[in-house]
């Protein structure tokens, strides 16, 4: 078995455009829970629209680039504001259920049929990045490799963009959670009537994180679509559970922690879904077979989760007693 | 115990109503008036105040047996609740439809009952956070700090000041929960008061604070009261009332059934009633053993 190549391929995984993608999604979600706390289970819709939002200004609209990637924060904009009209006066419960309601009902609307010439139904969207995208790449045609991270120069211009955004990002948030404004938030999370009583506009507030969470996320489907073609079958349920245990992992109520949290969680996805593959293919995983082997990540992915919540409530970079998750 | 807060005897306001003293009797100088507020919870009507107005610049102490509708009305003035019927006013405007966060704006600062410190924040921030003028607080100006970084500062130091005045300042790094339930309730207030209110309602303020704090809680009070604000409290503690109160207010069954100084309105017979009449099987709590019952006709 080559050992040595699966930890190399795990490494590159490090400047994969999909973790900078989880990443700029689990920041979204940090500002949401950990700092809002707000119950946020629809943040795949948000990926989705970020995602389809770029695919379809460029494929259906016709737009360059980089107008077609503003169209998904816009959707996302929009998704917060209906979500949150009805349910940010309500319990903290009431947003968990619309959201993860709302984000299936996003994803049908992607894959029927119905609107198939624009959506491109179960097939999904491809050859986008194609027709503008690839055209701006300012790299030279070949091949550059840099020990484990490798890739062609389109690769290296994704990876670029997408860590541009992600930059751009954590200042964003860096700047907002320390302002006044973020004390506001982290307020609202341990009390909205105390923050009531002294005169500030919680519904106001909690609408602003839902919003610029939702954008984040939504940044996050662009990205991913910049790698690769869009499908619906990407923004499933999951996908949110994924974010959310990226999340927990690095530490909700910080700014670096959903980062590092995001890097470690799909390395080790990745690492695992390399690894099980090739022991089951030495023989040395009772006679499973590569592709049952490779489900086992998953598994793994669900203990992770839950051995978090239990040794380490506040992630890795999380305050020991700020245990925001469990309260 | 508590029998006797000692320090000089504070100056009480008198003469703050208009006519005989009677449940409801009009004021001077009103800063808040309650006409007909009635809020049910089912079948149960929690408050029904005929009318009830708190004199400015005086304590006024609200008194009751558990469960008389105190803060139920004090949730009704400030907005956190909505009653079914009735009209309330501070300051002539009327609060009717106003969303806390708004009532909290004009100047009327309440705590609550169980106390709501933010426990996860420092207790420097738990003060900053009652600060009604952060620009910083919108969130285009959240990205400058050179707009709100001066303000900032300032906000510090008027925390400070507070914090000292109420013994927390060696604990403004830690997390409000680290507090004792005592020192919660006076962050609770203090945090309240960095806003300068007008009127601030103070939901059983006492409640859980160790004796040797009560002392210099009174006397922060009292210190409101001095600096020009209104205080409306809700206290079980009858020896307390009658040291600070100006005025006192009896609610019982929802409704108010008594008003007056302090010294005559506990002989009036609807409050003997309201405390030990018709509520002698539900648990009184330390009540029945503060209270000095003017059975005997002659006060301590
Ligand atoms: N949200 C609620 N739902 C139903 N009943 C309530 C609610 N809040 C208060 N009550 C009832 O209203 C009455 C008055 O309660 P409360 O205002 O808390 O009294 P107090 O503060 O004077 O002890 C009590 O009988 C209480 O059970
Ligand atoms: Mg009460």
């Amino acid at each position: 078995m080559d050992f040595l190549g699966v930890l190399n391929s795990t490494i590159g995984f490090v400047l994969d455009p999909v973790t900078f993608a989880f990443s700029l999604a689990a920041l979204g979600l940090a500002l949401h829970f950990g700092f809002a706390g707000l119950l946020n289970m629809g943040m795949a819709a948000f990926m989705a629209l970020g995602a389809y939002g770029y695919a379809i200004g460029i494929l259906t609209f016709g737009l360059p680039w980089y107008l077609a990637a503003l169209l998904g924060p816009l959707a996302a904009v929009i998704f917060a504001i209906i979500l949150g009209v009805p349910t940010l006066r309500l319990r903290g419960d009431y947003l968990a259920i619309v959201t993860i309601a709302a984000a299936e009902i996003m994803r049908l609307l992607f894959l029927t049929t119905t609107f198939g010439p624009v959506t491109g139904s179960a097939d999904g969207l491809s050859g986008h990045n194609s027709a503008t995208f690839w055209a701006a790449n300012p790299i030279a045609e070949g091949q550059y490799d840099f020990g484990p991270f490798r890739g062609t120069e389109l690769d290296w211009w994704v990876r670029l963009v997408g860590f541009g955004i992600l930059c751009v990002a954590v200042v964003v948030v860096w700047l907002l959670v320390n302002s006044p404004w973020g004390r506001v938030l982290k307020g609202i999370r341990e009390d909205e009537d105390a923050l009531r009583s002294l005169g500030k506009n919680v519904f106001a507030f909690k609408m602003q994180a839902l919003i610029i969470g939702g954008i984040l996320g939504s940044l996050g489907g662009l990205v991913l679509a910049m790698g690769q073609n869009v499908n619906p079958n990407q923004y499933v349920t999951s996908i949110t559970f994924y974010i959310w245990t990226a999340l927990l992992l690095g530490g909700a109520a910080t700014v670096f922690g959903p980062l590092a949290g995001s890097i470690i969680f799909w390395t080790i996805q990745a690492f695992i879904g390399l690894l099980m593959p090739a022991l089951a293919s030495e023989g040395l995983l009772f006679g499973l077979s590569s592709i049952q082997a490779a489900q086992i990540k998953f598994i793994l992915v669900g203990l992770a989760l839950v051995l978090i919540v239990v040794f380490r409530p506040q992630g890795i970079f999380g305050n020991k007693k700020e245990l925001t998750f469990v309260k | 115990m508590s029998s006797n807060p000692a320090s000089p005897t504070p100056v009480k306001s008198t003469g703050m109503h208009v006519g005989t003293i009677r449940a409801g009797v009009a004021k001077k100088d009103p800063i808040l008036i309650a006409d007909g507020v009635r809020r049910q919870f089912g079948g149960l009507v929690a408050v029904d105040v005929e009318h009830v107005e708190i004199p400015r610049n005086a304590i006024t102490a609200l008194i009751g047996p558990n469960g008389a509708g105190k803060t139920t009305f004090f949730n009704l003035l400030t907005g956190f609740d909505q009653p079914n019927e009735g009209k309330w006013s501070f300051n002539g405007k009327s609060l009717a439809g106003v969303s806390a966060y708004k009532v909290a704006r004009m100047g009327l600062i309440r705590t609550f009952q169980l106390t709501k410190a933010l426990s996860l924040l420092s207790v420097m921030d738990n003060m900053k956070l009652g600060s009604p003028d952060q620009k910083g607080e919108k969130l285009w100006a959240s990205f400058f700090p050179v707009l709100w970084k001066k303000k900032e500062i300032e906000i510090e130091t008027q925390a400070l000041n507070l914090l000292k005045r109420f013994n927390l300042d060696t604990k403004q790094s830690e997390y409000a929960a680290s507090l004792s339930g005592g020192q919660r309730k006076l962050l609770e207030m203090a945090r309240a008061l960095m806003s300068k209110p007008e009127l601030v309602m103070l939901d059983e303020p006492m409640a859980g604070v160790n004796p040797a704090l009560t002392q210099s809680l009174l006397e922060h009070i009292l210190n409101l009261k001095s600096a020009g604000m209104t205080v409306l409290f809700v206290e079980h503690d009858m020896h307390m009332v009658r040291h600070i109160a100006d005025w006192v207010i009896v609610m019982a069954e929802g409704k108010v059934v008594a008003e007056g100084p302090p010294g005559e309105v506990m002989k009036n017979p609807a409050v003997i009633d309201a405390y030990l009449g018709s509520h002698q099987e539900i648990d009184l709590g330390t009540i029945t053993g503060r209270i000095s019952i003017p059975k005997s006709g002659k006060e301590k």
